[in-house]
């Protein structure tokens, strides 16, 4: 692997920028691997970056249907955070902050974290109370967290309207300034780039259409490209993990549902961090393009179709523009779905199943993206070790049915 | 957005409706009789299906019945709805294909 810095830089300036070698190799699949990540995205790659890092797993391939980081990792709102309400939730998303602050020195990637910030408003008494509580919360966590008032909201992001005559005024809001975005192809990219160095085999265009067991244990995989067999195997398939589980007959608690975001054309810098809502549900940020990245909530019904109905992104602009009515006259320029498996308590599963040597890392709903470095980190040492990581743990399969849930609904401010 | 079809006030705005998820999940005969897998399953394992589903709507903003439908989860397509307790509509021949 090249690594990227100043000198390399300018010694590929030498020569026109002609000569950078390929991130990664697209070899052919092998009949054989100790494991396999089903699903190229930035948490799969990131399994795999950290079988191969943390615990010397070599012989490893990541299968992906499409291309790399064309699902979910490219098609959401990039916020990165850890303030989350529940000791379990806290400490995953809090390991994933960590990971995410040495991460592009880590990959030898620019990722483009930029920590600037993440308002979480409260409109009522009870929104009050609540966020109170999480800033309590997450400080016993040692998770930063700080409650402003609704002048603290103003001062912090001048622009938004803290009018008391609002139909929901801004009463305050949490305040994580560890929290921020990141870029999302970067991320894929990244820790693709990073495992292939490893000798991590990458095989795009690669679709699993069965899991092959024997007694009770998995063998290899069937794919478009022929059969592989493998020692163990790790979903990481998002909204298509119920798709994967029904070949290997298990049932999983997940159901799939469009998950909506949109961009406006680009503008000059007016707004420097992240603004999000649970109460009149909206979250915005700016793009260093220049765009308004928004998203909201999933479309109700269940749907593989990545995309969604209009409504739900004419509540979600009602709802921007009733906290920044000087956006009224910007444009919107695109808008898409992703396709997000949600749990019923909205926290994740990174477990192992019924079958042995199959291991699901998935349920991680609208919140995702900011626990890419965290997932894949733990994932590794469940797939590794065959048991989880005392972060992970709690995040098993069975608490549906000892019913240990982690109920992050409305706790994690709902949206993710 | 979608339109569905209420069987008793006909094609209206999915805004009228609410979601219910998967249809026909029968509750337990005899609840005591369950053990924790069993609740499990009962609570929260979902088919989840990718192709024609059957779901249960809500026409909370009419006639405030509830309903089943079939619809393909990959298109959108809706097969047709029916009243509960009625027989699901058929499936079209391409039924499942949509993988």
């Amino acid at each position: 692997m090249v690594k990227y810095s100043i000198l390399t830089i300018a010694r590929n300036a030498l020569t026109g920028h002609k000569n950078w070698p390929k991130q990664w190799r697209s070899p052919e699949p092998k009949s054989e691997y100790d494991v396999i990540i089903i699903g190229g995205g930035g948490h799969g790659l990131a399994t795999a970056y950290y079988l191969a890092k943390e615990h010397g797993v070599r012989n490893i391939a990541v299968l992906e249907k499409g291309w790399l980081g064309g699902g979910n990792t490219a098609r959401n709102t990039t916020i990165v955070r850890s303030n989350y309400l529940w000791d379990e939730s806290a400490a995953i998303y809090e390991k994933s902050l960590q990971l995410w602050e040495g991460l592009a020195q880590d990959i030898n990637y620019n990722v483009m974290l930029s920590q600037r910030g993440v308002l979480n408003l409260a409109h009522s008494l009870g929104d009050v109370r609540e966020g109170v509580r999480r800033v309590n919360a997450n400080r016993l966590n040692d998770v930063d967290a700080e409650w402003l008032d609704a002048d603290g909201v103003k001062e912090f992001c001048p622009i938004i309207n803290i009018s008391k005559s609002a139909r929901h005024p801004v009463l305050g809001a949490t305040l994580q300034r560890r929290g921020g975005v990141a870029r999302h192809d970067s991320v894929a990219w990244g820790y693709a780039r990073a495992a292939d160095a490893l000798g991590v085999d990458i095989i795009q265009n690669c679709e699993v259409t069965g899991i092959k067991r024997d007694g009770g244990k998995v063998t290899g995989v069937e794919t478009t490209r022929g059969d592989i067999a493998a020692k163990k195997i790790g979903v990481v398939a998002a909204g298509h993990s119920s798709v994967i589980a029904e070949m290997a007959g298990i049932r999983l608690p997940v159901t799939s549902h469009p998950l909506q975001a949109l961009v406006s054309e680009p503008i000059k810098p007016v707004i420097d961090c992240v603004v999000m809502s649970g109460a009149v549900h909206v979250y915005v940020s700016q793009s260093d393009k220049g765009e308004l990245v928004m998203g909201a909530g999933i479309d109700s019904f269940n749907s593989y179709a990545q995309r969604g109905s209009f409504h739900v992104i004419e509540h979600q602009l009602g709802a921007c523009l009733e906290l920044f009515p000087i956006f009224s006259r910007v444009r919107m320029m695109r808008t898409w779905g992703g396709i997000v498996d949600t749990c019923p308590d909205a926290s994740p599963i990174l477990s192992g199943t019924s079958v042995e040597g199959l291991y699901f890392n998935c349920g991680w709903g609208t919140g995702g993206f900011k626990a890419t470095p965290g997932s894949g980190w733990c994932f590794a040492h469940t797939l590794a070790k065959d048991e989880p990581h005392a972060l992970n743990a709690p995040f098993s399969l069975s608490r549906f049915e000892s019913g240990a849930l982690i109920d992050e609904h409305g706790a994690a401010g709902v949206a993710h | 957005m979608l339109n569905i079809d209420c069987p008793w006030c006909g094609k209206r705005h999915e805004t009228e409706f609410r979601y219910g998820g998967e249809a026909h999940i029968a509750r337990p005969e005899d609840p005591a009789a369950l053990d924790d897998t069993e609740w499990a399953e009962f609570l929260f394992m979902r088919k989840n299906t990718k192709g024609y589903f059957a779901e249960r709507w809500l026409h909370n903003n009419g006639c405030r019945r509830w309903f089943n439908v079939i619809r393909n989860t990959v298109t959108h397509e809706i097969v047709g709805s029916y009243k509960m307790g009625e027989t699901p509509p058929k499936l079209p021949k391409s039924a499942g294909g949509a993988k």
